[in-house]
């Protein structure tokens, strides 16, 4: 009972940057601009929250000093989405393309910075991140209380921003607007929906959740960002998003599915029996489940209408 | 003649330049604004290239699966597909040059043994590549997903077989490989720069890309499912087949990049600890030549000059190489946001007609 409120744990905590990350690729692309450049958004937020949080900590924040990084990346974040309205909303880029750009500058820039500020040193320092944070009471429950009830102040966040995000989307005039502009722009144009303006926030808020995630993973798990800080996870997201239909609760199932897998890879590795099973077989689990899921379970995905066209008024 | 003409006229080959000068500008901004010296960092860049014939050959050598890569992705691209997977197929034909090369070494001579490892690591490759293109033809599942997964399962999947059945003892590496690309003959030109054969079929694949996609029937069908599958289904073509098709000759081309490194450069195959990033610098460069083959050649020569120059850029003027990134990346920004680069343009653009009408 101990090793599954454990298992539940480490899931979460390996969630939480994806569910954040993923949430962020749903409003871009319900909006209507695919959003490749996740990686890029997740790795900004990662670097301005090792920056900003060691600036808070040196100034002698204390325990605040985790969520100035937070706040630094949700504002890099939105920075760096920008380049991609910019070009793929305005300029009418190929949505792709704009978004790989992103990948890529942002894995130029933050190294880039990280060796001015921190004197040619490929690394930032390492910093206190958040800590456990339980719930008085419910932390009491056996299994979820271990699981649910003592984790991160970010998983807490992640899971209520699910909720809320599922409410804002299909419940407010808001969340349809959004959706009409990635379904049917020149639809949505007619009613007097200002399609560029909508698309802009979608994409802005992509980058505000996904530098979220970043953050996440440097002041929970890291504690530093470096190269390989993020490796893949903003890819992974999008596989979430993808995989959970661009809906909030199907993200938050896949990302912790992923969770999951990526735990029970850790977890597997503690029993003796598993010593017979190479390595290299273990660490596949996650990728090989994800294909074998998505074979036998989840039908044709169901992406926006519009994904990937840039809207052109003359063009109805 | 008139053909010749033609290409100048369009803006095909202005708007990459100006896309190219302006990714140079904003890389000496960033430069500035970091307190480095731009013309100091941009000329030991270009002088680690071209100053010796050593840093030439190893320049080459760089290019070499950055070709590859970037006509895979680009190939796919233009069959209506995203292929994130390219560094798992590199990674997959390595591994099969590796077996080959290594297991059937004493046994075949070389003029066999050396094409047979090639053309292993290409089918192997396609192969990878084509799971990807079955499960997206026959299960509608987003090669997007699927490409990433089975980056990570190439990934591990090599390491295994490296690790069970090739290494050498107490190292984390292979035997020596007795197939070999290398151009030897080369060898005392370039100061034992590594360059190799790769190369070679690297143009080649490019043109067989280009003869394939544009001169063939298959090769219209696979565009028309690019353009547009439903009008392509329509009209009689099958959808699923070429999808998988196109995945396969993306994966060759990728596979083939890996054939290049493990016969052509290193001559054994490492544990990797991570994956090595061939691919995503193949989408990189697959964007700047515009997905055409020609493109694609030109921009691996970029890419690969800058990437092998940023080292010197580093040692000769203290710039993070990482900077090289951030002009690739605000190029690539250039290209793809036309827009921008036409509003720039616009003033001589103005001249230009009103001199034509003249």
């Amino acid at each position: 009972m101990e090793v599954l409120g454990q298992l539940l744990n480490t899931t979460l905590v390996f969630s939480t940057a994806l569910i954040f990350a993923a949430l962020g690729g749903i409003f871009s692309e319900r909006s209507g601009v695919v959003n490749i450049g996740l990686e890029g958004l997740m790795m900004f937020g990662a670097f301005a929250a090792a920056v900003g949080g060691y600036y808070a900590q040196e100034a002698g924040m204390g325990e605040w000093a985790p969520w100035v990084g937070v706040l630094c990346a949700m504002a890099v974040g939105v920075i760096g989405s920008l380049i991609h309205a910019v070009a793929s909303i305005t300029f009418k880029a190929d949505q792709t393309i704009s978004g790989t750009v992103i990948n890529f500058l942002a894995a130029g820039s933050t190294l880039y910075m990280v060796k001015l500020i921190f004197d040619g040193s490929g690394e930032t320092p390492l910093i206190d991140g958040f800590s456990k944070l339980s719930i008085p009471g419910l932390s009491k429950i056996p299994v979820i209380g271990e699981g649910i009830f003592n984790s991160y102040p970010t998983t807490y966040l992640a899971i209520i921003l699910v909720i809320v995000i599922y409410f804002v989307l299909f419940k407010t005039p808001f969340g349809l607007r959004l959706r009409a502009v990635g379904e049917h722009p020149s639809a949505a144009d007619t009613l007097g929906v200002n399609v560029n303006k909508m698309r802009y926030i979608g994409v802005m808020l992509s980058g505000l959740l996904a530098g979220i995630g970043g953050a996440t993973i440097t002041l929970t798990t890291t504690g530093t960002f470096a190269h390989n800080t993020i490796s893949g996870q903003g890819f992974i997201a999008i596989a979430a998003m993808i995989f959970g239909k661009w809906n909030p609760l199907g993200a938050f199932g896949a990302a912790v599915f992923f969770g999951l897998s990526q735990a029970i890879r850790n977890y597997v590795q503690l029993f003796e029996w598993s010593k017979s099973i190479p390595q290299e077989f273990i660490f596949m689990i996650p990728y090989v489940l994800t294909i074998i899921v998505l074979v036998s379970a989840v039908g044709r995905s169901s992406a926006p209408k519009a994904l990937g066209e840039p809207y052109d008024p003359g063009k109805r | 003649m008139s053909r010749i003409k033609k290409i100048f006229a369009t803006d095909t080959y202005i708007i990459p330049l100006i896309a190219i000068l302006l990714g140079f500008l904003v890389g000496a901004i960033v430069m500035l604004i970091g307190g480095y010296d731009p013309v100091a960092a941009y000329s030991a860049l270009f002088k680690r290239v071209f100053g010796s014939p050593y840093d030439f050959g190893e320049a080459v050598r760089e290019m070499t699966p950055l070709m590859f890569t970037g006509l895979a992705v680009a190939f796919a691209f233009r069959s209506g597909m995203f292929n994130i997977g390219a560094d798992g197929q590199v990674m997959i034909g390595m591994t099969a040059a590796s077996v080959v090369g290594i297991k059937l070494g004493g046994v075949l001579p070389a003029f066999l043994l050396v094409p047979l490892a090639v053309i292993a690591a290409g089918v192997c490759g396609g192969l990878w590549a084509g799971i990807a293109g079955y499960l997206k033809a026959k299960r509608g599942i987003n090669e997007v997903i699927t490409t990433i997964m089975l980056n990570w399962i190439a990934l591990f999947l090599s390491n295994y077989i490296v690790r069970t059945f090739l290494l050498l003892q107490g190292q984390n590496r292979s035997e020596d490989n007795p197939a070999s690309l290398s151009m030897t003959f080369l060898f005392s030109t370039f100061d034992n720069a590594r360059l190799h054969w790769g190369t070679v079929i690297a143009l080649v694949a490019a043109t067989f890309f280009y003869v394939y996609l544009w001169k063939t029937k298959q090769g219209y069908e696979m565009r028309a499912v690019g353009l547009n599958p439903h009008a392509a289904e329509y009209a009689g073509m099958n959808v699923g087949r070429n999808v998988i098709k196109a995945m396969f000759i993306s994966g060759v081309f990728a596979g083939l990049a890996g054939a290049g490194e493990v016969l052509g450069v290193f001559h054994y195959q490492s544990v990797f600890a991570a994956s090595p990033g061939y691919g995503f610098d193949g989408i990189a460069v697959a964007l700047l030549g515009l997905t055409h083959p020609l493109g694609v050649i030109l921009a691996a020569i970029l890419y690969g000059t800058l990437t092998y120059g940023s080292a010197g850029m580093s040692f000769g003027a203290d710039v993070p190489p990482e900077l090289i990134r951030i002009v690739i990346g605000s190029i690539i920004f250039f290209i793809a946001a036309q827009g921008i680069v036409r509003w720039v343009l616009k003033p001589f653009y103005f001249k230009r007609k009103k001199e034509k009408v003249l």
